[in-house]
């Protein structure tokens, strides 16, 4: 009876701190529709912040807390919410959600670039260390009461500001109808903002809590806010006191099982099949089953206009596109050293996981943060099936895997949004935690996964294996603009731009995402399953799943060049951090720095690129001029004029930066602008040029940065001096119709925002 | 029989009776029309007719076939089509596309026939290779009765198609819809415009605070003292 007596008080302090998270997670996600999946990383970073100004400056801990909790939790909030979350009205729910990634992916990065984990650090200290008071016989730490304590005023502050206060009131109006409480005179923006740093200093609140209850350690505190989803989940993400108890059954459940699970009638495994995950996983079950009991979500109506871009992509273009990289990877694989060779197979890896994102979330709509978690079980299925290898037993574990997909995926369809994406993420949590874990899959530690054995063709060396993994990545890549060019493709996009209209049309919205699902869970499979190498658990991961996601969403998760710049990207990354050591910290940061930016160009880096080509589209004179300047670069490096890596510069400068700005200079009407434009352009390419690279930078990594800044430098330079038009700020709106009428195309804009016809 | 029945239907949100016990009925070949003030619970209704939304109480049958409880698709299959009030168009794809899914999902085995002659007869051949998000509203609409008649339906629900047409546009619409009924299909219209309810219906049921308060041919209803009141307040 004690213990039953110990173990609830400490269930229901661990519930109090999932309670605290949760709020925070709901006031954020009800005035703003952003679920911030980096809720939990930022309670992990005022830990962090609140350590380094109480222990390691030695400041008290009264102005520790009140400057962490009251100054800097609220100012980061409202940054978040001016910098990064206001881009986001008139996106996806997949930009919205991948931005909340990036910004996990950011504060983790920066949480290792100042706390590296290698430091020593003091012991976080609870509050009154070592003093307890004696509640019914059972020593309760003080530590504790204050979690209660602050449980049970944060519930009552909210209830106060938000049913008592004028701020309180505009935040609960928002929810209902954003642009209606604007027209009546509150500010939604301002209500955000107060919304966001409100939540910031709850989270900093449970992490520092927590951080005294467990240790500084950035991953637990970070996983937190799935603890935190359960809670908010059961809560429908609006209900305050119904999160309020689920995150004390949570905490109870979690303090029992640790209770209980050592006692002998307590199973130990089932079927053979160890239950040493599963404490960890309890959270993750009950937000599993709290997602699974939500009743089906409506169909909704009601326009979202997409800013993302999304073009058939001709064969034409596939097919050459498919081609020209399996020769580049040929072509370069022979120049590159061992170490790199495995860097850049890794990045086609992380391409294919892209690749399997691109049926599912870019064209129907469908987000998943499982897609690594398909890899790992399609690396044990081609590693445990017999056949070594060869390409029977790989069709059989991408089969399998899919069927896998499509079986798991069948119950959380019901669901859809946001909620669709937390099952997955409590999918992907549940296999590493009860699946990768048993001496059945990943026995000791690793696996290995049998090279694929291809007819005729010997694939041992990493070599072999990048231009292999480059070959699949063109072939399923051709796949998946077969399918976006198909029936299925159009059934995909209708799925994502209107479900109701889809439906009411006639299709079987479910089974369209079933298929959604197994097709990329068979592509994510072909990932794991072409590994050729030992693999370990960790590879697939949850936490690692983010960064891929983020990263194809980044690249253009709607189309198949996106997912290669976004899997190549995050594998280069890593090969910045390996080749230029003074850019490792640079490179921890820079995925969730990038994705950050996604507010403002939600289609994808991918698709701006081709789009910045895209008006050199039949005007061959000035593709013959870019094809003459290649030539001549080429026959400057035959002459010995240009070294190797200045003719590498001087080719990305003219293709990537030049190239794109001729029909602008061809346009431009203004002389002077015109010739500035070329000299600036000449400039920029004598610079590319004339200087040796070879010799003026030693290590290749500073020289690929070299040309990432040249190409920024001198293409956004060039199109900034070429820009057509009279220099003067736009017309203001009342202007026009009156000093001069309306073109077409604002009439068709009007017509579209008014919903009427002029 | 009548082709769509819709008997003592219930729609409750919370404490907010939408939709209070609405009986009313569509016929093969004929133009009905469904008016009332805004918030009648017009919407609503079609969205229980599509299945879009569970009715609280009440039945809806379609050729004496009980389809309450039927999945929106399922209904699709056995001859429903709706456009929207709110456009629902396919925004990405062009909007030939958008018409092609529509019969792809019916289906049809002469789908690049059957899309070319709808962009005809609705008059959208200019615009098919556009996407269809960057149309004006006028040719947004059109786009969705084209997407709806690309099922085949038996039962087009037509939910104020005319708003954002021009008159010309809409006195085409009105056409449209009499040579659609003249086909054999039956066709349920809630608009505003009252010019063109008038025009082309040929039974008129007139709903207000979620109930049928009058129903009956357009010169039995411009007379009805019931829908003055109803429309003006008129005491």
């Amino acid at each position: 009876m004690q213990e039953l007596l110990t173990f609830t008080i400490i269930g229901l302090s661990t519930g109090a701190i999932y309670a605290v998270v949760a709020s925070g997670l709901v006031v954020t996600y009800t005035t703003s529709g952003i679920f911030n999946l980096a809720h939990g990383a930022t309670g992990m970073l005022a830990a962090f912040t609140y350590w380094q100004l109480r222990f390691d400056w030695n400041l008290p801990a009264p102005l520790a807390l009140f400057l962490t909790l009251f100054v800097l939790a609220p100012l980061f909030g409202i940054l978040t919410e001016r910098v990064v979350m206001r881009g986001l009205q008139g996106t996806t729910e997949v930009v919205r959600l991948s931005v909340t990634v990036a910004l996990f992916a950011f504060m983790i990065g920066l949480a290792n670039w100042i706390w590296p984990s290698d430091s020593s650090r003091e012991a976080f200290l609870k509050f009154f260390e070592g003093n307890s008071v004696s509640i019914g016989g059972i020593n309760v730490s003080w530590h504790r009461i204050i979690t209660f304590l602050c449980a049970i005023l944060v519930a009552v502050l909210l209830r106060v500001v938000l049913y008592r206060t004028r701020m309180g009131v505009a935040m609960r109006a928002v929810v209902d109808d954003r642009s209606l409480t604007e027209l009546n005179g509150a500010r939604p923006y301002r209500v955000s903002m107060f919304a966001w740093a409100i939540s910031a200093s709850l989270a900093a609140l449970a992490g520092i809590l927590l951080a005294g209850e467990q240790q500084l350690n950035i991953e637990p505190l970070v996983l937190l806010v799935i603890n935190a989803y359960a809670a908010a989940i059961i809560g429908g993400l609006k209900n305050l006191p119904l999160t309020f108890a689920g995150a004390a059954v949570l905490g109870l459940l979690d303090a029992y099982y640790l209770a209980y699970s050592d006692s002998s009638w307590f199973p130990q495994s089932v079927f053979g099949f160890s239950l040493s995950g599963v404490r960890a996983s309890i959270p993750t079950i009950v937000l599993f089953v709290a997602l699974l009991a939500r009743p089906q979500s409506r169909l909704k109506t009601g326009v979202v206009r997409f800013r993302e871009e999304s073009r058939v992509p001709s064969w034409s273009t596939a097919i050459l596109g498919a081609v020209s990289l399996v020769v580049i990877v040929i072509g370069i694989s022979g120049m590159l050293t061992r170490a790199n060779t495995l860097l850049l197979l890794n990045g086609f890896t992380f391409a294919i996981v892209a690749l399997s994102l691109v049926p599912l979330t870019g064209y129907a709509g469908q987000m998943s943060l499982a897609p690594l978690t398909f890899a790992g079980l399609g690396a044990i299925a081609m590693a445990k099936l017999p056949g070594d290898g060869n390409l029977l037993t790989f069709v059989a574990a991408v089969v399998i895997v899919a069927v896998v997909g499509a079986v798991v995926a069948l119950p959380a369809l019901r669901l859809s949004g946001i909620y669709l994406a937390l099952s997955t993420a409590a999918f992907a949590v549940l296999v590493s935690k009860l699946v990768f874990n048993q001496r059945q899959t990943f026995q000791t530690g690793n696996i290995a996964v049998p090279v694929l054995d291809v007819p005729f063709v010997d694939i041992g060396s990493p070599r072999s294996r990048l231009v292999l993994a480059a070959v699949a990545f063109s072939i399923l890549g051709l796949g998946v603009v077969a399918v976006r060019r198909s029936r299925l493709g159009r059934r995909f996009i209708a799925l994502k731009d209107s479900p109701a209209a889809a439906a009411t049309l006639g299709m079987n919205l479910t089974q369209t995402k079933v298929i959604a699902f197994a097709m990329s869970a068979g592509i994510g499979a072909c990932a794991g399953a072409l590994a050729g190498d030992k693999v370990s658990p960790q590879h697939y991961d949850f936490t690692q799943s983010l960064p891929v996601v983020l990263l194809a969403v980044v690249g253009g998760v709607g189309t198949v060049g996106g997912a290669l710049f976004g899997g190549l990207l995050l594998g280069g990354n890593s090969i910045l951090a390996s080749v230029v050591p003074s850019l490792k910290n640079v490179s921890k940061i820079l995925p969730g720095t990038i994705g950050i930016t996604l507010g403002r160009n939600p289609s994808g880096a991918a698709v701006q690129t081709a789009e910045s080509f895209r008006s050199l589209q039949n005007r061959w004179g000035l593709i013959g001029v870019s094809g003459v300047g290649a030539i001549a670069i080429w026959a400057l490096t035959a002459a010995d004029v240009l070294s190797h890596w200045s003719f590498v510069v001087t080719g990305v400068v003219w293709f990537l930066a030049v190239t794109p700005n001729l029909p602008a200079i061809a346009d431009c009407t203004h002389t002077a602008r015109r010739v500035s434009t070329i000299v600036y352009l000449a400039v920029g390419l004598v610079v590319a040029g004339g200087i040796d690279w070879s010799t003026a930078l030693d290590v290749t990594g500073q020289r690929l940065v070299t040309v990432v800044v040249l190409v920024a430098v001198i293409g956004l330079g060039g199109r900034r001096l070429s820009e057509n038009g009279p220099r003067v700020p736009k017309d203001s709106p009342d202007v026009i119709g009156l000093d001069r009428s309306f073109t077409g195309e604002e009439i068709e804009r009007a017509e579209r925002e008014l919903r009427v016809s002029i | 029989m009548a082709l769509l029945y819709v008997d003592q239907v219930m729609v409750r949100f919370g404490g907010v009776m939408a939709v209070s016990g609405a009986t009313f009925m569509a016929h093969a070949g004929e133009v009905t029309g469904l008016i009332g003030p805004n918030g009648a619970g017009k919407t609503t209704l079609f969205n229980v007719i599509t299945g879009i939304q569970e009715p609280t109480a009440g039945a809806v049958s379609l050729d004496g076939e009980d389809i309450t409880h039927l999945a929106p698709h399922k209904r699709a299959h056995r001859g429903v089509a709706r456009t929207f009030q709110r456009l629902e168009l396919f925004s990405s794809l062009s909007v030939r596309d958008n018409i092609r899914v529509a019969a792809e999902l019916a289906m049809l085995t002469n789908v690049s026939s059957t899309v070319d002659s709808l962009l005809e007869r609705v008059g959208l051949g200019e615009v098919a290779d556009r996407v269809a998000g960057d149309l004006p509203t006028g040719s947004a609409r059109l786009v969705e009765i084209a997407r709806a008649l690309a099922t085949k339906p038996r039962l087009l629900l037509l939910d104020e198609p005319a708003s954002g047409l021009s008159d010309i546009e809409s006195e085409h619409l009105g056409r449209l819809l009499r040579s659609l009924a003249a086909e054999g299909l039956g066709v349920l219209l809630v608009e505003h415009d009252m010019d063109l309810v008038m025009r082309v219906c040929d039974h008129i049921f007139v709903l207000d605070l979620g109930v049928v308060i009058a129903d009956g041919t357009p010169d039995e209803i411009r007379a009805d003292q019931r829908v003055l009141e109803a429309y003006l307040g008129a005491s």
